[in-house]
């Protein structure tokens, strides 16, 4: 075996990447759907089923917080693994801080989302 | 028969490390039959044009991985791809991509020779065993468990098909931790957690981005994405479940 | 002395060099457009956040031309992560055997994504039956 090996720390992100890889697979494209076309067009679903107090009550409820913040949170953290490999494949190795721009905006993200819905009360 | 003689074009990528700054493409115009392989065209070049081209070849029939380079910008073995399939094109070889090119279409492989010997390629038993205590017993369920990864020709072609082994030359690379699974799931070896430590190490698993290609271009079926990808999640589960477990995966 | 002097050819532009290669990057880049689907949804949370009129605000703009052209090319890319990332799944999993026979690329893939349109049908039902 070889020595000096160092364990990576892959795992974190990775599980993450794949998480939000799989959720954004399964419920993505509905989901946009839902909030980008056919709500705004009252397509198949009426206008008023995004309207505050439904969202209120969904945002309050603790599903729903669970829900959002697992939509905005992992299908960032998915988004910013992939991205930041990418950016390594293509030549930017930017290292620490591409690092921290892609997992940092997910991170702040997450934490802006679960502020929010804390302040939304339950 | 010479009237009917078809010739074709091949396009080598030449390098000779005491002459050449850098590789350079040189065309070869090949007089070629049915059964040609690629390989035997680049044997004509040798024998009729310019006996300094340099290449590895041994079996002519796909089982000792020697032969592997770039057809036409894909990795193949050259013995089983045949000239035919390219006429009346012109053909492009080249040394096989993401290795250094030693000369012409030969590339350095010590570094994938120290990768396998890194996984420790042998079966370290589960436990002493005397002679006397007869053979090791294996259901076909064990057996399958391995098989596939045992076909592996160490050609390389999933290297030369894998970016981020090109772009990390330190990654254990597809044919590697295939070998390495193919340890791992043999139910006579008990060392997978001696291995994990490279498997999760920086030089390890997560290198992969599932490009697939590798899997692509294996002339065995070995599917050595599938081993890197297995061992991403045994990887992961090792590193949370680590503290979990009394004897610890790796440290 | 050794004469060897081994040349290590540049990486630029390989994913340019192979049509397999493209379509990873295309793939691979479906993650701008679920990133930037993320940010909209943050922004409307933050909004719903800020009160009824903020929220209000946010709808309107989910109603504009530009908005909706945003998300059919967000449908359309994500909808492409959730083809691709289905197909690639059999590289992932680790064999799956069912009746002593391993169980077929295409039928894992299949199978992903037939639980992606079960889970799409389920999210609109359940949707719209709150909405009623």
């Amino acid at each position: 075996m070889k020595a000096g090996l160092k364990r990576s720390n892959a795992p974190i992100f990775w599980s993450l990447f794949g998480a939000g890889g799989m959720f954004s697979a399964l419920f993505g494209p509905v989901l946009v759907f839902i909030t980008g076309i056919a709500v705004p067009l009252s397509l198949m679903l009426p206008s008023e089923t995004m309207s505050y107090p439904k969202m209120l009550a969904f945002a309050q409820n603790f599903i729903g917080k669970g829900f959002i913040l697992a939509v905005i949170s992992l299908f960032l953290w998915f988004a910013a693994h992939r991205i930041f490999h990418s950016l390594h494949e293509i030549g930017i190795h930017a290292g620490l801080g591409a690092k921290l721009i892609c997992y940092g905006s997910a991170f702040v993200a997450t934490v802006v989302s679960a502020v929010v819905l804390l302040g939304l009360g339950f | 028969m010479p009237d009917s003689q078809r010739i074709i074009e091949i396009e080598v990528l030449r390098y000779n490390p005491e002459s050449d700054k850098e590789p350079h493409l040189e065309v070869y115009k090949v007089p070629f039959s049915d059964d040609m392989s690629v390989l035997q065209g680049a044997q004509y070049i040798k024998d009729h044009f310019d006996g300094s081209l340099t290449f590895r070849w041994s079996c002519r029939m796909a089982i000792c991985g020697s032969c592997g380079m770039m057809i036409n910008g894909i990795p193949k073995l050259s013995c089983e791809t045949f000239l035919r399939d390219y006429f009346p094109n012109r053909i492009r070889i080249e040394a096989m991509a993401n290795f250094p090119i030693e000369k012409d279409l030969v590339v350095d492989l010590s570094g994938f020779i120290e990768k396998l010997e890194s996984i420790q390629p042998y079966i370290i038993p589960r436990e002493p065993r005397s002679l006397d205590q007869g053979e090791y017993i294996q259901s076909p369920e064990q057996f399958n468990a391995y098989i596939q990864f045992t076909s592996c020709i160490n050609c390389t072609l999933c290297y030369a098909a894998c970016p981020q082994f090109g772009l990390n030359p330190d990654f254990i690379g597809p044919a590697a931790i295939a070998l390495l699974h193919r340890y791992n799931m043999d139910s006579r070896d008990g060392a997978a957690a001696e291995r994990m430590e490279l498997v999760a190490a920086e030089e390890g698993v997560f290198n992969c981005s599932a490009v697939g290609y590798c899997s692509e271009v294996c002339p065995k079926h070995v599917d050595p994405a599938n081993a890197v990808n297995i061992n991403k999640t045994n990887a992961a589960k090792d590193y949370f479940l680590r503290f979990l477990s009394p004897k610890g995966g790796s440290k | 002395m050794s004469k060897r002097r081994p040349y290590v050819r540049s990486m630029d532009g390989w994913w340019k060099k192979n049509p397999f290669y493209v379509e990873y990057m295309i793939h691979e880049s479906t993650a701008l457009f679920v990133a930037a689907y993320a940010f909209t949804l943050l922004v409307g949370l933050v909004r719903l956040g800020q009160g009824e009129v903020a929220w209000n605000g946010w709808l309107e703009a989910m109603k504009s031309p530009l908005s909706l052209i945003c998300h059919v090319v967000f449908l359309l890319a994500i909808m492409y992560h959730t083809y691709t990332w289905f197909k690639i799944m059999p590289i992932t999993l680790p064999p799956i055997i069912v009746g002593g026979k391993k169980v077929g690329p295409e039928v894992i893939t299949g199978s992903g994504l037939l639980a992606a349109v079960v889970a799409s049908v389920f999210m609109l039902g359940l949707v719209w039956r709150i909405a009623q």
